[in-house]
């Protein structure tokens, strides 16, 4: 959007070409397209008229240079104003060093808390905190169940009583937590509406008895105009800390952040995707901005592929592709790198420039998943000597990976081209070299 | 669509007060007393639909037809202009025909219909209502918890199946969806059921695989009987903005949506979003939700609703 947007700007500037300056009469056409987009991205209305009259001004009296194009002017003062206005430096997770850390996740339904909860024990649980759930939300049917099957992938305890109580079952589970040596304690509510009288007084009972170290609000980035009344509603009853951001991962503008951020002035501080519960990711508002922009997000690629990158079994690749040995065995470990780091089109989302492309696009992840389950079904023989692959061997793979025999030879057959590439590449005096041939060419 | 006779006007009215009266409020303070209809006034009218969630476009659009329609009009009172723009609203629904559900249903038994949507939409808690009301109408129903992903999903549908009175079909957390949806009417056709609903798990649309997974489930149920499913009700979230329009199209793309099920209007979400869909890709809505009570459930009927929304 980035690029399409500086062109959608570009047209409405024409008429600027050549008159010098920015004036209110010349970019009032931009100004409305501006709007435009805004409001299409979800973006609160009168955000949005805020957001216009800050860009106007920093707009206004600007010279038009000759080296850059009037349109990739605003464009770049859009994306700076929207940056500030999502929130200047990073912001953490408070933790209470010496006693017990409360955490407050609170929302309306369907905004994705108690994933957030599951997810959010399982980081804290990498800096070997001993962490306790409390499931508080005593209302959706199987909300306890949901929280305490996410509890056991991490192996995280989770506490709930019998009764239909959230205040009690959030004193006794604080109770609990003291007794038995936790140090972290997630509180899961559940779901309410905020013009929902009952349940807001509930959870203000909640916030006044356990004062928590942190509160967090969960809000789904797909939100309509509507984000900014229940994020203020539920801001008069918790006065919460910060902001979680869900369903990033769907194709929404995201421009309910925006409006919360500059309404309630609170932080966005996780971003959570999807409902694998390794997929918890720290905002970053230059980053949102950009991919609001269109921009890519090449920063969290990195970042993904560092976290996920074994230097010892990368040095050992590095040696095996030297010496021309790279077989299904070390195909394999790769596309399992690969997985670890997310799905394929979440991947390829990241890059700069390719977002509008992706989105045309199919990547189909399944083909991954197809890849994997044909080599599984190869010996480690096959695996490490292909040339043994004969028509039975074939027949056999394909049965037993559930695939076709079409798939099998297709992908032999493209491993066969790659291990040639990568001779090619060694005869040349090394991938890396050949690469660096290639950019400087 | 008459398949429910529990319309309740006065509960969605209830649901939409604090909305109805801001809008309400705001347009005629706007609008009463004034000669001429000048941009000002058109402005605040503007922003009261944009924050309604409809949409720059259909904003516009229904601005430009109250201009082309007030033109030849004298009366220039704030009630005239109200009324101008409600049935501006209402006639974006007009291509929708109320279809004999009953008949549909009596042709076809049984009568499979196939609930998708993306997470935390409440398609789970629409079907536990749906099946209530089906049941309520006399019919045999059956669920299929085709939800095999999300982490206790059997156990939620199993509660409101319960609620319902009706069968639930289950298979364990990981089966191949589809396999459960084949089971379900497997078991529809053999026992004699009037109605299966099928759940499915929730699914953003831009995820190519799982999108695949779900035209597999309608291949499956297709290659069971042919006509179904006879249904494929996509659940959107009242709250959600722009993107829901995304959500139509690309979920019409794999499964042929029916019609729409607009959850979570008790709120002070407008789902604006409603009129959107409708007048771009003429999908009908069928049933709004406005609570999370079994009862919660109602027809939609684009007279009323739009009523609802501007009535003082």
């Amino acid at each position: 959007m980035f690029e399409e947007l500086s062109l959608k700007l570009e047209n409405t500037l024409k008429k600027v070409r050549g008159q010098g300056k920015l004036t209110e009469k010349n970019i009032s056409d931009t100004l409305r397209e501006i709007r435009r987009v805004l409001l299409d991205a979800d973006v609160n209305y009168k955000v949005a008229k805020e957001f216009i009259e800050q860009v106007s001004q920093k707009a206004l009296g600007k010279e038009v240079l000759s080296s850059i194009s009037p349109g990739q002017l605003i464009t770049k003062i859009i994306y700076d104003e929207l940056t500030i206005l999502l929130g200047g430096d990073r912001s953490e997770i408070k933790l209470n060093g010496s006693g017990l850390t409360t955490i407050l996740v609170v929302g309306l339904q369907g905004s994705g808390k108690t994933t957030f909860c599951g997810k959010l024990s399982k980081k804290l649980k990498e800096s070997n905190l001993k962490i306790l759930l409390i499931a508080a939300d005593v209302y959706r049917p199987a909300a306890i169940d949901q929280l305490k099957t996410l509890g056991s992938q991490i192996n995280i305890p989770v506490f709930s009583i019998s009764e239909q109580d959230a205040v009690k079952t959030v004193r006794l589970g604080i109770e609990y937590a003291k007794e038995n040596g936790f140090n972290t304690v997630i509180i899961d509510t559940a779901g309410r509406l905020h013009v929902d009288e009952e349940m807001m007084l509930e959870i203000s009972k909640i916030k006044e008895l356990v004062n928590p170290t942190e509160s967090l609000f969960v809000v789904d980035s797909m939100t309509g105009q509507d984000a900014v009344n229940s994020a203020n509603a539920f801001n008069e009853k918790v006065n919460y800390d910060g902001i979680v951001l869900t369903k990033l991962d769907g194709d929404s503008r995201g421009g309910a952040a925006l409006s919360i951020r500059s309404v309630v002035g609170k932080p966005i501080k996780f971003i959570s995707n999807g409902e694998k519960l390794d997929t918890l990711e720290i905002f970053h508002p230059d980053r949102l901005a950009s991919r609001i922009l269109g921009k890519g997000d090449i920063v969290s690629l990195v970042e993904k592929a560092q976290e996920n990158y074994d230097e010892l079994e990368a040095g050992k690749l590095e040696e095996k592709l030297r010496k021309n040995k790279f077989d299904f065995e070390d195909f394999l470990k790769q596309i399992k790198a690969i997985k670890k780091m997310g799905s394929l089109s979440s991947l390829l989302g990241m890059i700069p420039g390719l977002g509008a492309q992706v989105k045309n696009a199919q990547i189909d992840d399944k083909a991954l998943v197809k890849v994997e389950a044909i080599i599984n079904s190869m010996t480690t023989k096959e695996r490490i000597a292909p040339k043994i692959l004969n028509g039975n061997r074939r027949k056999r793979i394909a049965k037993g990976s559930g695939t076709s025999i079409q798939d099998v030879n297709r992908l032999i057959k493209q491993f066969g081209e790659m291990q040639k590439m990568m001779s090619l590449m060694n005869q040349k005096g090394g991938g890396n070299s050949l690469l660096k041939n290639l950019k400087f060419n | 669509m008459v398949m429910f006779n529990n319309f309740n006007f006065s509960k969605l009215k209830e649901g939409l007060t604090k909305t109805r009266d801001k809008i309400v409020n705001t347009i005629t303070e706007t609008i009463s007393g004034k000669a001429v209809i000048d941009d000002k006034t058109l402005d605040e009218i503007e922003e009261i639909l944009i924050t309604s969630d409809i949409g720059y476009d259909t904003a516009t659009n229904i601005i430009e037809r109250t201009k082309i329609s007030l033109k030849s009009d004298k009366d220039r009172s704030g009630l005239n202009i109200l009324g101008t723009v409600k049935k501006e609203l209402i006639s974006i629904f007009d291509y929708m025909q109320i279809d004999g559900e009953e008949e549909k249903i009596n042709k076809s038994k049984p009568y499979i219909i196939l609930v998708v949507g993306i997470n935390g939409v409440g398609k789970t808690t629409t079907i536990g209502k749906l099946a209530h009301n089906y049941k309520k109408a006399g019919l045999k129903v059956i669920i299929g918890s085709a939800d095999t992903f999300r982490a206790a999903a059997n156990e939620q549908l199993d509660i409101w199946a319960q609620r319902a009175g009706v069968e639930i079909m289950q298979k364990k957390q990981g089966t191949d969806p589809s396999s459960v949806a084949f089971d379900t009417i497997r078991k529809a056709i053999k026992e004699k059921y009037d109605i299966v609903l099928i759940d499915t798990a929730g699914r953003l649309h831009n995820k190519s695989y799982l999108m695949e997974e779900l035209s597999k489930i309608k291949r499956v149920i297709n290659k069971v009987l042919p006509n179904a499913p006879n249904e494929t009700f996509l659940v959107l979230d009242g709250n959600t903005g722009q993107n829901a329009l995304v959500q139509a199209t690309e979920f019409s793309k794999v499964t042929d949506i029916t019609g729409l099920i607009v959850t979570k209007l008790d709120g002070t979400a407008k789902g604006g979003v409603v009129f959107q869909i409708s007048a771009k890709q003429k999908i009908p809505v069928k049933y709004i939700g406005i609570g999370e009570g079994i009862d919660d459930l109602q027809t939609f009927n684009p007279e009323q609703f739009v009523k609802a929304i501007f009535d003082i």
